[in-house]
């Protein structure tokens, strides 16, 4: 076992305990492990299985049902194209194809360099605002494909600096 | 009772007192922060302390009227309360100066007057055209007071409505809700009194009260603009319809992707626990009642009952037949009720003003208001509410200001995936669920997406399909292949594919799907394809005959064309094309090689307006049959 699976053993471990027991919770687990660890691990459903009980296959056939949760690592920012029905008919689908060409990735992966993650969601709730595009939370407004570079380059931007400070 | 009583007197006393100074209401609910209100509020915050002011910024939910954010609500001493927007960080410094500084008001961003009356050269803000016509009750206290404030609500006679409830008997509660004609604001309509009626007599305990904020239609924001902008009223609607049914504990069931509408939820809970309105013996009667928050986890079929009660039990959300129904046998197998957030927000007004005043508008099968998430190619997008039976007309052309592109309206979509289209010569039928059923459509929860003439309906249809394909629980066999069945005639006919038999194996299919179902979803879905194909069938013979989609929609069947007396040959159109479909030296007019080409249209949002050589068409039927046969041969 290396370090990091200990480590999220260890919040799988805190997260269990600090719900109460029984069916219930489970989903709320779940939600909790992927908020602390960035997606579902074959470890931690192990781990939760030990814990709780709930077989990991169970577990997972519970998380697969439900679209917010992820079985890979999500890269450093989360896109999110909205593809609700204002969306839809007023360009998403062309922001959402200029993203993947831009990226290089497919909806649902990940980029080979870990730093953009691109997801399709049902309706983020901005209907009057459409098309929109969430990068980490941050919801861009009225999007076209020509605004994708420049949206991109805030975070490409950031990205950089992050790793030239590291470095 | 008492302890209440002394708090509103408080909290009426502070909102007087907020009166005397001046205050900024910024709208910063998600569609607010996503318009720029954030910006707004530091400009706000930076000169208020520069110049020492006496004025607050207080962060309020959405008002409404989305096309002009973000909104600014600014209240001084001596002057109209007035309603600016858009409004940016620099025009805000501006109104900041001029009108509380200097003592006018600021016509050039001013959406009205907040008073009935306008004020020199400004219109009253209720008289604007998105404003008539409106009738605000749930939505009175959105944006117009800061949702994290008890006070704001409680001045604004929140809670006096649990008050009169707890001084009832539960059987006078629901007698009362009955008369008043409410009827379920989540979509199917079911009259919310004979629901309570049910569960109050059924045997078992404890019983449940759930809240349905699983907003889960797409183009739907309504449930989330009145969490995010009164969450008390929703909350007080909770313990109102729990002292009815006689249960003890409540659940709000709100979707994950509401990240701000559960943040306001749980402060609002905070709350009411700090002023003795949760917990054991509520305001020293017998009624106790505690409450939780579930959060979704993106599931469209969690809208419908059995299939939430499952996902609150930590299962699959997968629904179950029905009887046993859920006022029966629901949550843990005890009996419960299950309201739509909406629903819930109706309660507390008609408690506080009485089953008369709630059928005062509305039509004798639809009593009181209804909200509606205006948008689509309307040109006034947005929150609003309208009695019910309002012509379609009224909401689509008054209200929503006609197209945003100035072409004739086509359609408008209710209901979601579950709704269907009304064509634009029936915009004169009222908006109430009798009509919108017999038209083919749903009342559904609120979703309303106006569609132009630029929109394709077998587009449309096909979006719809798509998305309760990929929501089909898969339990039942009629809904999980027949909405693929269906999706995959849909996706045929929009790649030019498709057949004049299609349309009747359409329609066989839809019926079977509808009446063989097991839960609302199957039941429903094939009402966007049944709807489009009885007012719209002329679009989809014209994907299947000719080939063509006239809105430009169907992308397999646009064609894009360079005219070589046009093109000047600079080369962007070379370089964008993703595809390497374009040819063409330095100089010389460009061409697109067909068989090449992914019809993505980057060349023609490329090609410089001074050139202006990229057209594109639809109809193309050699290139179709060219298709076809491909399609055939290799099978």
């Amino acid at each position: 076992m290396d370090s990091s699976t200990a480590d999220s053993a260890a919040v799988v471990q805190d997260i269990v305990a600090a719900f109460p027991s029984g069916r219930g919770s489970l989903i709320p687990i779940l939600q909790e492990i992927q908020r602390r660890l960035g997606y579902i691990s074959p470890e931690s459903l192990k781990t939760l299985e030990r814990l709780t009980g709930i077989s990991a296959t169970e577990a997972y056939g519970v998380a697969t049902f439900y679209t917010q949760f992820r079985f890979t690592r999500p890269g450093r920012h989360r896109i999110q194209v909205c593809n609700g029905t204002a969306c839809h008919v007023r360009g998403g689908a062309q922001v959402l194809e200029e993203l993947e060409r831009r990226l290089g990735i497919s909806v649902g992966e990940t980029t080979a360099d870990g730093a953009f993650s691109l997801e399709r969601v049902a309706c983020l709730g901005c209907c009057a605002l459409s098309p929109v595009v969430a990068v980490d939370g941050k919801v861009y407004a009225g999007m076209t494909p020509k605004k994708v570079p420049v949206v991109l380059r805030e975070y490409a931007g950031q990205d950089g600096r992050a790793a030239r400070q590291e470095a | 009772m008492e302890r209440l009583r002394e708090r509103r007197r408080q909290a009426e006393a502070r909102w007087q007192e907020l009166k005397s100074g001046s205050v900024f209401f910024v709208g910063a609910a998600t569609c607010g922060v996503a318009a720029g209100a954030e910006a707004v509020i530091d400009r706000l915050r930076r000169d208020i302390e520069r110049y020492g002011l006496n004025a607050r910024v207080i962060r309020a939910g959405c008002l409404g009227p989305c096309c002009f954010e973000p909104i600014v609500i600014v209240r001084r001493p001596g002057l109209p309360e007035c309603c600016y927007g858009p409004v940016d960080a620099e025009a805000a410094g501006k109104i900041l100066e001029r009108h509380v500084m200097g003592g006018e008001l600021c016509p050039e961003w001013a959406l009205g007057v907040l008073t009935a009356e306008p004020w020199q050269d400004i219109p009253s803000f209720w008289d604007h055209p998105m404003m008539k016509g409106q009738v605000r009750r749930v939505l009175a206290n959105c944006g117009m007071i800061d949702p994290e404030d008890p006070d704001h609500y409680l001045a604004r006679g929140g809670y006096a409505g649990l008050e009169r409830a707890l001084g009832m008997t539960p059987e006078a509660v629901i007698e009362e809700v009955l008369a008043s004609g409410l009827r379920g604001r989540g979509g199917a309509g079911f009259p919310t009194g004979k629901k309570w009626q049910f569960a109050r007599a059924a045997e078992g305990s404890p019983k449940y009260l759930i809240c349905n904020a699983d907003e889960g239609d797409p183009g739907a924001f309504m449930n989330r603009s009145l969490l995010e902008g009164d969450p008390h009223a929703v909350l007080e609607g909770m313990l109102i319809a729990g002292y009815a049914i006689g249960a003890t504990e409540g659940y709000i069931y709100c979707r994950a992707e509401y990240p701000l509408a559960i943040r306001r939820l749980e402060t609002a809970i905070a709350q009411m626990r700090e002023m003795g309105l949760l917990g054991e013996r509520i305001l020293g009667t017998d009624f106790s009642f505690d409450l939780h928050i579930k959060q979704g986890a993106g599931a469209f079929v969690c809208g419908e009952e059995t299939a939430l009660i499952a996902s609150i039990e930590g299962s699959r959300g997968m629904p179950r037949p029905k009887p046993p129904f859920p006022a029966q046998r629901g949550l843990w197998g005890k009996p419960t009720v299950i309201q739509n957030v909406e629903t819930l927000g109706n309660l507390p007004l008609i408690l506080r003003n009485g089953a008369a005043w709630f059928a005062e508008v509305g039509t004798p099968q639809s009593r009181g208001t209804k909200t509606f998430a205006l948008a689509g190619k309307v040109a006034r997008t947005g929150l609003i509410e309208v009695p019910l039976g309002t012509p379609l007309r009224q909401i689509v052309m008054d209200i929503g200001g006609g197209m945003v592109t100035g072409k004739a309206p086509k359609a408008a979509q209710t209901g979601g995936p579950s709704g269907g289209c009304i064509p634009a010569e029936k915009f004169d039928l009222p908006v109430d669920y009798e009509s919108l059923g017999a038209a083919g459509s749903i009342m559904g929860s609120g979703g309303m997406i106006v569609l132009d003439e630029d929109s394709c309906m077998v587009d449309i249809a096909r979006y719809f399909l798509t998305f309760t394909q990929q929501e089909s629980c898969g339990k039942c066999v009629p809904c999980r292949i027949g909405t693929r069945a269906m999706l995959q005639l849909l996706e045929n006919i929009s790649k030019g594919l498709g057949r004049p038999e299609d349309l009747e194996q359409l329609e066989e299919i839809a019926e079977t799907v509808k009446s063989g179902s097991l839960c609302g979803l199957g039941q429903t879905a094939p009402n966007p394809v049944l709807t489009t194909l009885r007012y719209f069938r002329h679009e989809y013979e014209e994907h299947i005959v000719k080939g063509q989609c006239a809105a430009f929609a169907c992308r397999k069947l646009v064609w894009y064309r360079i005219d070589p007396d046009r093109c000047k040959g600079c080369g962007v159109c070379l370089r964008v094309c993703p595809a390497e479909a374009i040819q063409g030296e330095k100089g010389e007019p460009h061409r697109i090689i067909d068989e090449k080409c992914i019809h993505c249209g980057s060349c023609l949002t490329a090609c410089p307006p001074s050139s202006a050589a990229i057209y594109r068409e639809s109809g193309d039927l050699k290139r179709v049959e060219a298709r076809r046969q491909l399609a055939t041969t290799t099978g």
